[in-house]
């Protein structure tokens, strides 16, 4: 077992998840046959060998630094469970 | 009957003024009334917008306008492309009502080319799924066998063009998700290369792996939507400035001389013998046409998909963390800001979705990091290596696109036997290359799917050995048998 449940549980804290003991204990499962099947990398060498982040040969794209119109303050409000005065509510953060 | 036209006949058909868009679209919301029962590829049916959007393409064509390429054509979303005022919900409950403030580029370069949205289709939630069966909502059904799915994520969208309620669609594939449903549903899939269409508005899953791309019911079709949406796009900075082909131009140039590499790996155990007779049957027929196929070897392909299914969740565990039902979405009452989060997350989300989410977080983690997700890296650069130095010597690659016909809804229960379906598509999305999948046959009276891979860009190579193939094999003309409610005869024209 590479994943405990208390690991699978620190994990998920980390992810903003919660999750009931049965459902916890079944991803331990899930989880640890998948890096299982993972391992099968250990097999290959890949000492020298430089990481792909991604496959464009593409680094550091720059736009001039212009101002230009961006999503109007009513737009970007329209999706938002709550709103008030122009801004998003969220539960009170402050005591 | 006029839903059943291709994108290609039915703008001939327009353009000769023998029908209208508004007559077009309206065929094709009847046959979506009369099976969309029983497919279910849709999510949301705009039936409304369609009809004005139609009546207007029209009223432009009369009035002498000029009209654009893709003028009055009934087309789908997949439900992960924003859609201005329209429900985009990647079919999951975190994003059940949501209406995007903007179009996905890919979208409204379409609505720009005057094609007619019918709707949005249904997907595994976030496009994290072989089978749709991952979607909050419900799963859709194979056309060819209802019983079965119809692959995934994009699993709406094939179906929906599989099924005649729409001319094209677009779908998004970061693993297979357009080409493995196509293949399921008899249709072709195209993934092109990465960067070569914007991923503006697309709901990003793996940023590094996604890409949008057509579902057809020919080749030729795939080569025209992708002359309208492959464009360079300065609001996605991993979209690559360069000019776009007419895809159509080398379309019946032929596969003369053509070199065919042909990869071991991609026939061997794991692949149903069925689908491996079809696709050595499709081979001998682009040989016969005049291409050289060899036999070729590309040993890190077993490794795939231990790759992906750590850099995959790895970047999702990342795009997903904007949900946390502050600026859009669903929301749980709470009586802090950390409960709010948790909650919200903890409900919205399928447990694909956190399966996921949680293995990308451990991937990532402090002291796990250099042991799977850089690991998984450097094998991603073999895998592209081992591509690139194949493609010295070929112009394409050939596989099946899955590695069986569509299995039943409910079978596959395990997770990570789901994740074995994307065994052929996988590599591809590693390595960022373009990738056709289309019909070359049938078992079982069910479609199975050919692959076709080509080098970085070179899309019109993959076209112009699909269109041959397709030109031999006359399959693209079956049809399901789907009756559904029963289809009205009147429409016929």
């Amino acid at each position: 077992m590479k994943l405990t449940s208390k690991e699978v549980a620190h994990v998920a804290s980390l992810a903003r998840l919660e999750m009931a003991e049965d459902e916890m204990e079944k991803f331990a499962g899930q989880l640890n046959a998948i890096l299982e099947f993972a391992d099968k990398l250990n097999r290959l060498e890949t000492k020298d060998i430089l990481p792909t982040a991604h496959v464009l040969p593409l680094n550091n794209v720059f736009r001039e630094d212009r101002v230009t119109p961006g999503l109007e303050r009513k737009a970007a409000l329209l999706n938002a469970p709550e709103a008030e005065e122009g801004m998003f509510r969220v539960p009170r953060v402050i005591e | 009957m006029l839903e059943q036209c291709t994108v290609a006949e039915a703008l001939e058909r327009l353009e000769k003024k023998e029908i209208s868009a508004l007559e077009l679209t309206e065929a094709a919301l009847r046959r979506v009334e009369a099976v969309d029962e029983s497919v279910k590829a849709f999510v949301t049916v705009t039936k409304n917008e369609a009809l004005a959007a139609a009546a207007l393409v029209d009223a432009k064509r009369l009035s002498g306008e000029a009209m654009p390429l893709l003028a009055g054509i009934p087309m789908a979303l997949k439900d992960n492309l924003c859609t201005k005022g329209v429900l985009t919900t990647c079919s999951s409950k975190i994003l059940d009502n949501f209406k995007p403030p903007y179009d996905a580029t890919a979208v409204e370069l379409l609505r720009d080319a005057g094609a007619v949205l019918l709707g949005k289709t249904n997907l595994d939630e976030f496009a994290m799924g072989s089978s749709t069966e991952n979607s909050a909502f419900f799963t859709t059904r194979n056309p060819w066998d209802l019983e079965r799915v119809p692959g995934g994520s994009s699993g709406g969208s094939a179906a929906a063009v599989a099924a005649d309620e729409v001319c094209f669609a677009l779908g998004s594939d970061t693993g297979g998700s357009i080409r493995q449903p196509a293949a399921f549903c008899g249709v072709v899939g195209m993934k092109p290369t990465y960067g070569r269409v914007s991923r503006y508005g697309l709901i990003a899953f793996a940023s590094s792996l996604d890409q949008i791309g057509p579902f057809t019911k020919d080749v030729r079709d795939c080569a025209i939507v992708m002359n309208a949406i492959a464009r360079y796009d300065a609001r996605d900075t991993t979209s690559v400035p360069m000019e776009t082909p007419d895809y159509t131009a080398q379309l019946s140039g032929g596969v003369k001389g053509l070199r065919i590499g042909v990869p071991q790996e991609y026939f061997a155990a794991g692949i149903d013998q069925d689908v491996r007779n079809a696709v050595q049957q499709a081979l001998a027929v682009l040989v016969a046409l005049g291409a050289e196929a060899e036999e070729i070897s590309l040993p890190h392909t077993d490794y795939g998909i231990a790759v992906y299914y750590l850099i995959a969740p790895a970047e999702a565990s990342s795009n997903l963390a904007r949900y946390d039902g502050v600026q859009y979405g669903y929301r749980a009452e709470a009586d802090n800001l950390l409960e709010m989060y948790q909650k919200t997350r903890s409900r919205g989300f399928g447990s694909e979705v956190k399966r996921r989410i949680m293995l990308g977080t451990y991937a990532l983690s402090s002291g796990y990091y250099d042991a799977y997700y850089l690991k998984a890296s450097q094998v991603r650069t073999l895998i592209k290596q081992e591509f690139a130095e194949a493609f010295k010597k070929f112009d394409l690659i050939l596989t099946p696109t899955a590695p069986s016909t569509a299995f039943p809804v409910g079978t596959v229960e395990d997770p990570l036997t789901m994740y074995l379906n994307d065994i052929c598509t996988i590599p591809v999305n590693l390595a960022g290359l373009p990738a056709l999948s289309m019909p070359c046959g049938f078992v079982n009276n069910l479609p199975v799917g050919l692959q076709l891979i080509g080098k970085p860009f070179a899309e019109a190579t993959i076209l112009r050995a699909a269109y041959a193939y397709e030109q031999h094999s006359g399959l693209i003309k079956q049809k399901p048998a789907l009756s559904g409610k029963g289809v009205p005869q009147d429409e016929q024209i």
